[in-house]
């Protein structure tokens, strides 16, 4: 056995194995019709209302997938929220503009939103050249994005993915044109900019949520509840690590204390 | 099958991905045949993703090719700068390409500081890239001032934490709150402010970052089960 897996991750399986059995079992349970009740996000439940704007002041709807590529989990989570977007544009007879700063997730967008507008039953509308590439280079992504915002005048700005300091500059030159801005990123480092600058912001987990609330599909509301129990677990360790360590300072009674060390290895990276 | 293909291989690949993380790595020249393999994969996989994205740049090329060069033969709105920004490419292109004024050979650095390249990144690009991030400065200015906006009680509060950790921060807060007493010493600026970041910004950062973890684990395995449709182009229900 020793050879075939890594001992010193044994906690990590533990929980990996624990995670994504409780992920699937709320899956199963929500295709067998025991879906969860969401709560709203406010940011999702603008999304429709904000699109309708756009269309209603006849101007162009802008989507920002991050400024990573492909292999972001963000990134892949602000496309699937696209996915769902575009099939709203579609229907609404809205210019959407998607603009990307690599290539393959220009290919991936260009995919999803084909999808979309298929989906929705208007596939001659959709242009591939809505979805644009326009530089890998961080400032001149900006400046491109920027000018164009600057230009265009878009009613509204998607900003959903995983992006880096050009998070403000994109925010504040959306917000200077009176944009309804609806931004999400789980940078932790960003998220105040885009809190600051944009009407709605999906904070941290809520960009992974976004495309389940707005599918309402069970199989994706089912695994939002799979996190929720998985925040619960880790709220309750919290809770009795914190317990543990203040009786242990306080009684130094031995069994507490190896109590404590051992729900601290339990927890520790890399194994005990 | 057309749909069913890339789904298969984004599984396939994200289930390998998930396994070299409890695979032993073996060291260089010792392991059996399954250690490496996924020592292989691990040690590859960004090489491999780094290979398809380089043949994904003409894609990115092709792209902006379409959207300025059409601008400029139709002598659409804004056309010089479609026109600026195609002169722009095919000079760094050709530039970059030829090794101008760089070492020649293809083991010359292209981008060494003496070749026309390099020169171009140092007086253009570089100065550009400056000019854009300094505009944050102001940009932080008009954010943090309708942020600040005592409108809400949860404004107030954030204006008197921020208040509070930036004076705190300088020697001036320092000395302000100096002569608090020993008894008192935890509301001096300085420490009030270690106090602000290290506990409740710290304890809600890892609140968010818990549900992050959450989040990209539901998310991968989503992906990995293939029910997050849209994202590869899959029809829709």
């Amino acid at each position: 056995m020793a050879g075939w897996f890594e001992q010193a991750n044994w906690n990590l399986a533990l929980f990996t194995l624990i995670l994504g059995g409780v992920l699937l079992a709320s899956i199963r349970a929500a295709l067998r019709g025991r879906v969860p009740r969401v709560r709203v996000l406010p940011g999702v439940a603008a999304m429709a209302e904000a699109v309708g704007r756009a269309v209603e002041m006849g101007r162009p709807v802008f989507f920002v997938p991050g400024t990573r590529d492909l292999d972001n989990v963000q990134t892949v989570a602000g496309l699937a929220v696209l996915g769902e977007l575009a099939a709203l544009t579609a229907r609404l007879e809205c210019r959407l503009e998607v603009l990307t700063d690599r290539s393959l997730v220009m290919a991936a967008a260009r995919e999803a939103g084909r999808a979309a507008y298929l989906a929705a039953g208007r596939p001659e509308t959709w242009r591939d050249d809505s979805v644009s590439y326009v530089s890998d280079d961080q400032f001149g992504f900006v400046a491109r994005v920027d000018g164009l915002i600057a230009r265009e005048r878009p009613a509204t700005c998607f900003w959903l993915g995983a992006f880096s300091a050009e998070s403000l500059l994109l925010a504040e030159a959306g917000s200077q044109i009176g944009a309804i801005q609806i931004a999400g990123t789980a940078e932790r480092s960003q998220l105040p900019f885009f809190i600051a600058a944009c009407d709605y912001t999906l904070i941290g987990e809520e960009l992974f949520a976004a495309s389940a609330c707005l599918t309402g599909d069970p199989a994706l509301l089912g695994t939002l509840r799979g996190q929720d129990l998985g925040k619960a677990v880790a709220g309750g360790a919290l809770l009795l690590g914190s317990l543990l360590a203040t009786a242990a300072a306080l009684t130094h009674w031995p069994f507490i204390v190896k109590l404590q060390s051992a729900l601290q290895r339990l927890f520790s990276a890399g194994g005990p | 099958m057309r749909s069913r293909a890339p789904q298969l291989l984004v599984a396939a690949v994200g289930i390998l991905l998930v396994l070299t993380a409890f695979v032993p790595r073996p060291a260089p020249g010792a392991g059996n045949a399954w250690q490496g393999f996924f020592a292989y994969i691990d040690e590859n996989f960004s090489v491999w993703f780094n290979i398809m994205a380089v043949f994904a740049f003409g894609l990115g090329a092709a792209s902006l090719l379409g959207v300025h060069g059409g601008r400029v033969r139709r002598r659409g709105r804004d056309w010089p700068y479609s026109l600026a920004t195609l002169l722009a490419f095919g000079v760094t292109l050709l530039v970059g390409l030829l090794k101008l004024g760089g070492p020649p050979g293809l083991t010359g650095d292209p981008a060494d500081s003496a070749s026309i390249l390099g020169r171009i990144f140092a007086a253009v690009v570089s100065p550009l890239q400056a000019s854009m991030f300094a505009l944050l400065a102001f940009f932080v200015a008009s954010a943090s001032y309708r942020a600040f906006r005592v409108r809400t009680r949860e404004a107030s509060a954030l204006l008197a934490a921020a208040l509070v950790i930036l004076i705190g921060r300088t020697p001036f807060g320092s000395a302000l709150t100096q002569w608090l007493p020993e008894p008192l010493a935890f509301l001096r600026l300085e420490r009030l402010s270690l106090w602000i970041v290290q506990v409740p910004n710290l304890a809600g950062q890892r609140a968010i970052m818990i549900g992050i973890a959450l989040g990209v684990v539901a998310m991968s395995l989503r992906l990995i089960l293939g029910l997050e449709r849209g994202v590869l182009g899959k029809e829709r229900p």
